[in-house]
C-alpha cells in the first residue's frame, strides 16, 4: 500500500535570526496588520452609503475603497487590478526572483505565524521533532493542545476578518457578542477557519510544491540576471567539518554545519542548486552568514545573486546587476499602460450613466393617427449621493412625441432617480416617420452640466 | 514494501522505482502520489457512501432507494413554490386592498401588477395576441390606441372577464351582416362602399365614393357611425384610422364587407382568479394604449383620440 503515495516529509524549521528574518517579521506585521485592521477604518460618504473605508457590499452590489465607489458594471476595474497584480508579480519575479513567495504570499505568512506559535509551545526544531516522534504523555498532550488551540484562534480571526470586508465591521463584531450572527456568516467563517487551519497548520510547503501553479511557471520569468538564492559552489567546495584554528587552505568555506538545511521552511538543501521548491525567503542566507561570522570568514557563501554575476566571478570578472532588460522593460510598459488606462477611467468616471433598450416585440406599433410608436426601456444610473431629477430629450426625429410610463404621473422633463441607485422607465417615442430603414436616434439625459447619451434606433414598417 | 524490495526495478537516472512496464526500452516511472491527494480520494469515497444512504440513489425494480434524509425533488419544488407564494403575499395583500386606479400611482404595486400581468399574458393570451401583444390579422394589437370594445381599465376588465362572442351570458356580442354572401348588396354596391371606406383613411379609390357614402349611411352607419369612426359599445371598429384588424387593402376590405367578420375571445372569469384578472387588466392598460376611464361615456357618439 505504502508505495502508492509519498509520505509528507515533516519539516521542523529551526529558529534563525538575521537581516532577512527581520525583513520577514516586518513584512508579516505589516501585511497581517493591514489584513486584520483595515475593515475597521471609517470613511464618511454621507447618508446614502456605508462609512466603511473598504467594503464589498454584495447585497447592494457596490464596492467601496476609500473615495472610490464601484458599481457592478464597472467590475472591469477589478480586471485591471488583477492584470496589474499579475504583471507586477512577473516584474518583481524577473528582478528579484520569488520574493513574493518568500515574504508576502499569504500561505508563507500564515505558515510562518503558525510555526512561530508551534515554537512557543513546543520549543525549537529538535525539541519539536523529539516531542512529535516520542510517545504520548500528559506533557505532549498539553503542548499539542495549546498549539492547536492557538492555531484555531488565529484561523478563526483570519476567517472573521475576511467576512468583515463584506459586512459593516463594527456591527458584525457586535452581533457576535449578541449571539445573533447569520448562518451564512457562520458558514463562511467555519469554512475559512478550517482551510486556514489546514493550509497553515498541516499542508504548509505542500501547497507551494503541489498546489500552487505559480511555483511551476516561475522559471518562465527568470533569466540570467534574476536574483536567486545561490550557494557559491566555487568558494564553498570541497565542504567539510572545520575545527577552530584549522587552516582553510585546500578546502572550501562550507563547514557542512547543515544549518541552511535546518532553517529551510521548504526542507531543501540550497547547496544542491536552485530548486523548484525554493521560495527565496533568505533564511538560509541568514543562517550561513551567522556561521561565517563565527568562523571569521566573509559573509555571502549563500546569498541572493544573479547567475550572470556568479559566472562572471568564477571567470574573475565583475558583472553589474542589470535592471534594464527586455522583460523588465516590457513588464513596466504593460503596467504603466494598464495603470494609465485605469487612472483615466477613474478620473473620467461619470456620475450619470444611461442605457436604452429598444423593445424586441413589438418592434413598432402603428397608431390610429398614422404615427408610428417605438417602445424603449430607459435605465438611469444615478451615481451621486443625492436624489436627482433628469431631463430627457430624444434627437434624430422630427417632432417626436416622448411619453414616459411609470407609476404615477411622470414627465420626460423630470425623471426622478434616488441617490446611488438605478431608475427604470418605459419610454414611448412616436413620430410621423416615413416608411423605410431604421432611423438612428439619440437619447440625451441631462442634469445641469452632466449629460449622457445613448444611441438607439427608431423602427418603422418596411417600404411596400 | 520491504519483502518485494528485490523485485523493485529502480530507474538509474532518476532513482525512482518503475512500474515494470516497458515499451521499446522506455519504462514508466512509478512516481508516488502525495498523501493528501489520497486522503481527498478516501474522503470522497466516504462521502459517496453517505450520499447513497441519505439521498435517493440506487434504482430498484419498483423504483429507487428513498434515502433516510427524506429528500425528494417534488418536495423541494413545493417548498420553493411556497417560499415564492409567501414572498408574493406581502404585495398581494396590499394589492387586494388597492383599487386599479391607485395601483397606477404606487411604484411597488405598479411593478408587481406589471410583472404578474406580463407573466399571465404569456401563459394565456400570447397564443393569439403574440408574446408582445402585437397581435396578427384577426387578433388585435393590444399596444396601439385603437380599441374595439373600449380601452379604459373597466372596459378591458369586462372584455377579459366575459370574453367576446364567448360562451358567457355577459359576453360582448355583435354581428356584422355578410352583405355579399347574404345578398344584401350587389357586387357593384359593395365596390362603392369599399371606395367610400378606403377614402375615409385617405387611400386610393376607384371614384365611386359618392354612391358608397349613401349606401354606407343606410347600411353601415348604425354601427360604424356616420363618420365611420365606429362605436365601442357594439365593438364596431373605427374605419377612419390607420389601423386595420383584417387588413386595409381593397381586397381585404371587400372580403370583410362581403362575408363579414366576427372574432372571438374566450371568457376568462372561470379560468383566472380575481388578482390575475386585475394584473392583466393593468398590464394591458399600460402596454401603450390605455384610455382614461370617463372617456368611454362619450364614446356612444364615437371614440375620440385620447392618446396625445
Amino acid at each position: 500500500m505504502s508505495q502508492y503515495f509519498a509520505k509528507q516529509e515533516r519539516i521542523y524549521p529551526k529558529r534563525v535570526w538575521g537581516r532577512f528574518r527581520k525583513l520577514k517579521w516586518a513584512a508579516m506585521i505589516v501585511t497581517l496588520g493591514i489584513y486584520y485592521l483595515a475593515p475597521f477604518l471609517r470613511w464618511d460618504r454621507g447618508a446614502s452609503a456605508p462609512d466603511q473605508a473598504i467594503l464589498i457590499d454584495l447585497q447592494h452590489a457596490r464596492a467601496y475603497w476609500f473615495w472610490i465607489e464601484i458599481w457592478p458594471q464597472e467590475v472591469y476595474y477589478l480586471t485591471g487590478i488583477l492584470i496589474l497584480a499579475a504583471i507586477g508579480l512577473f516584474f518583481v519575479t524577473s528582478l528579484y526572483g520569488r520574493v513574493w513567495c518568500g515574504y508576502l504570499c499569504p500561505q508563507t505568512v500564515w505558515t510562518d505565524l503558525f510555526v512561530w506559535v508551534e515554537r512557543i509551545f513546543q520549543g525549537d526544531r529538535n525539541a519539536r521533532k523529539k516531542l512529535r516522534e516520542g510517545p504520548w504523555s500528559w506533557d505532549k498532550f498539553k503542548k499539542l493542545a495549546a498549539t492547536h488551540f492557538v492555531w484555531l484562534v488565529i484561523a478563526w480571526c483570519t476567517a472573521g476578518s475576511f467576512v468583515l470586508y463584506f459586512n459593516d465591521a463594527p456591527t458584525l463584531v457586535r452581533s457576535f457578542f449578541d449571539l445573533d450572527v447569520s448562518p451564512t456568516v457562520l458558514g463562511f467563517i467555519g469554512g475559512l477557519t478550517f482551510s486556514t487551519y489546514l493550509m497553515a497548520g498541516f499542508a504548509r510547503e505542500q501547497v507551494c510544491t503541489y498546489m500552487c501553479p505559480y511555483a511551476r511557471f516561475q522559471s518562465a520569468m527568470f533569466d540570467k540576471d534574476t536574483l536567486v538564492i545561490g550557494y557559491d559552489e566555487k568558494r564553498g567546495e570541497a565542504r567539510g567539518k572545520h575545527k577552530k584554528g584549522e587552516d582553510w587552505d585546500g578546502r572550501g568555506h562550507c563547514v557542512d554545519c547543515s544549518l541552511c538545511v535546518q532553517v529551510c521552511p521548504m526542507g531543501i538543501d540550497i547547496r544542491d542548486g536552485l530548486q523548484m521548491e525554493c521560495i527565496a525567503c533568505g533564511l538560509c542566507v541568514d543562517a550561513c552568514d551567522n556561521v561565517m561570522d563565527k568562523v571569521g570568514l566573509p559573509r555571502g557563501l549563500i546569498r541572493y545573486d544573479t547567475e550572470n554575476h556568479m559566472q562572471a566571478e568564477i571567470k574573475g570578472g565583475v558583472e553589474k546587476f542589470k535592471l534594464l532588460r527586455p522583460r523588465t522593460v516590457y513588464y513596466s510598459f504593460v503596467m504603466a499602460l494598464v495603470g494609465g488606462i485605469m487612472l483615466y477611467a477613474l478620473l473620467t468616471r461619470s456620475v450619470l450613466d444611461i442605457t436604452v433598450l429598444h423593445d424586441r416585440n413589438p418592434l413598432f406599433v402603428q397608431l390610429s393617427s398614422g404615427e408610428v410608436r417605438n417602445g424603449y426601456v430607459l435605465k438611469i444610473s444615478n451615481k451621486t449621493a443625492e436624489d436627482r431629477r433628469y431631463v430627457l430629450d430624444v434627437k434624430g426625429l422630427e417632432n417626436p412625441n416622448v411619453n414616459v410610463k411609470a407609476a404615477g404621473d411622470v414627465f420626460a422633463h423630470s425623471l426622478y432617480v434616488p441617490a446611488d441607485s438605478v431608475g427604470s422607465y418605459r419610454v414611448f417615442v412616436s413620430a410621423l416617420a416615413k416608411h423605410g430603414t431604421p432611423r438612428n436616434i439619440q437619447f440625451v439625459l441631462r442634469d445641469g452640466d452632466i449629460e449622457d447619451n445613448y444611441e438607439s434606433v427608431f423602427i418603422t414598417r418596411k417600404e411596400r | 514494501m520491504s519483502d518485494d524490495k528485490k523485485d523493485k526495478d529502480i530507474d538509474e537516472v532518476s532513482g525512482v522505482e518503475t512500474t515494470g512496464h516497458e515499451w521499446d526500452g522506455l519504462k514508466e516511472l512509478n512516481t508516488p502520489l502525495p498523501r493528501w491527494w489520497l486522503w481527498v480520494f478516501y474522503v470522497c469515497i466516504i462521502w459517496s457512501v453517505w450520499y447513497w444512504v441519505v439521498y435517493p440513489a440506487w434504482p430498484t425494480l419498483s423504483g429507487h432507494t428513498k434515502g433516510i434524509g427524506g429528500h425528494s425533488q417534488f418536495k423541494e419544488l413545493s417548498d420553493s413554490q411556497a417560499e415564492i407564494t409567501a414572498r408574493q403575499k406581502i404585495y398581494l395583500d396590499r394589492f387586494e386592498e388597492t383599487s386599479d386606479q391607485d395601483v397606477l400611482n404606487d411604484p411597488e404595486l405598479y411593478a408587481f401588477a406589471m410583472a404578474g400581468g406580463a407573466s399571465a399574458f404569456k401563459d394565456n393570451c400570447a397564443t393569439c395576441h403574440g408574446s408582445g401583444g402585437a397581435g396578427a390579422p384577426g387578433y388585435p394589437n393590444l399596444n396601439d390606441d385603437d380599441w374595439l370594445w373600449g380601452g379604459s381599465l373597466s372596459d378591458i376588465r369586462q372584455t377579459l372577464q366575459y370574453g367576446i362572442r364567448a360562451d358567457n351570458l355577459d359576453s360582448h356580442i355583435s354581428q356584422m351582416p355578410a352583405f355579399g354572401k347574404d345578398k344584401i348588396l350587389t357586387g357593384e354596391e359593395i365596390n362603392a362602399v369599399v371606395d367610400y371606406v378606403l377614402s375615409l383613411s385617405g387611400q386610393k379609390t376607384r371614384g365611386h365614393e359618392a354612391q358608397g357614402a349613401t349606401i354606407f349611411k343606410n347600411q353601415c352607419a348604425s354601427c360604424h357611425a356616420d363618420n365611420g369612426k365606429g362605436m365601442q359599445d357594439v365593438g364596431a371598429p373605427n374605419l377612419a384610422d390607420k389601423i386595420w384588424l383584417y387588413g386595409g387593402d381593397r381586397t381585404s376590405v371587400y372580403e370583410s364587407v362581403y362575408s363579414s367578420r366576427a372574432g372571438m375571445m374566450p371568457a376568462w372569469d372561470k379560468r383566472l382568479d380575481e388578482n390575475t384578472l386585475r394584473q392583466l387588466t393593468i398590464y394591458l392598460h399600460q402596454l401603450g394604449g390605455g384610455e382614461e376611464e370617463d372617456a368611454t361615456l362619450e364614446d356612444l357618439i364615437g371614440p375620440e383620440q385620447q392618446e396625445e
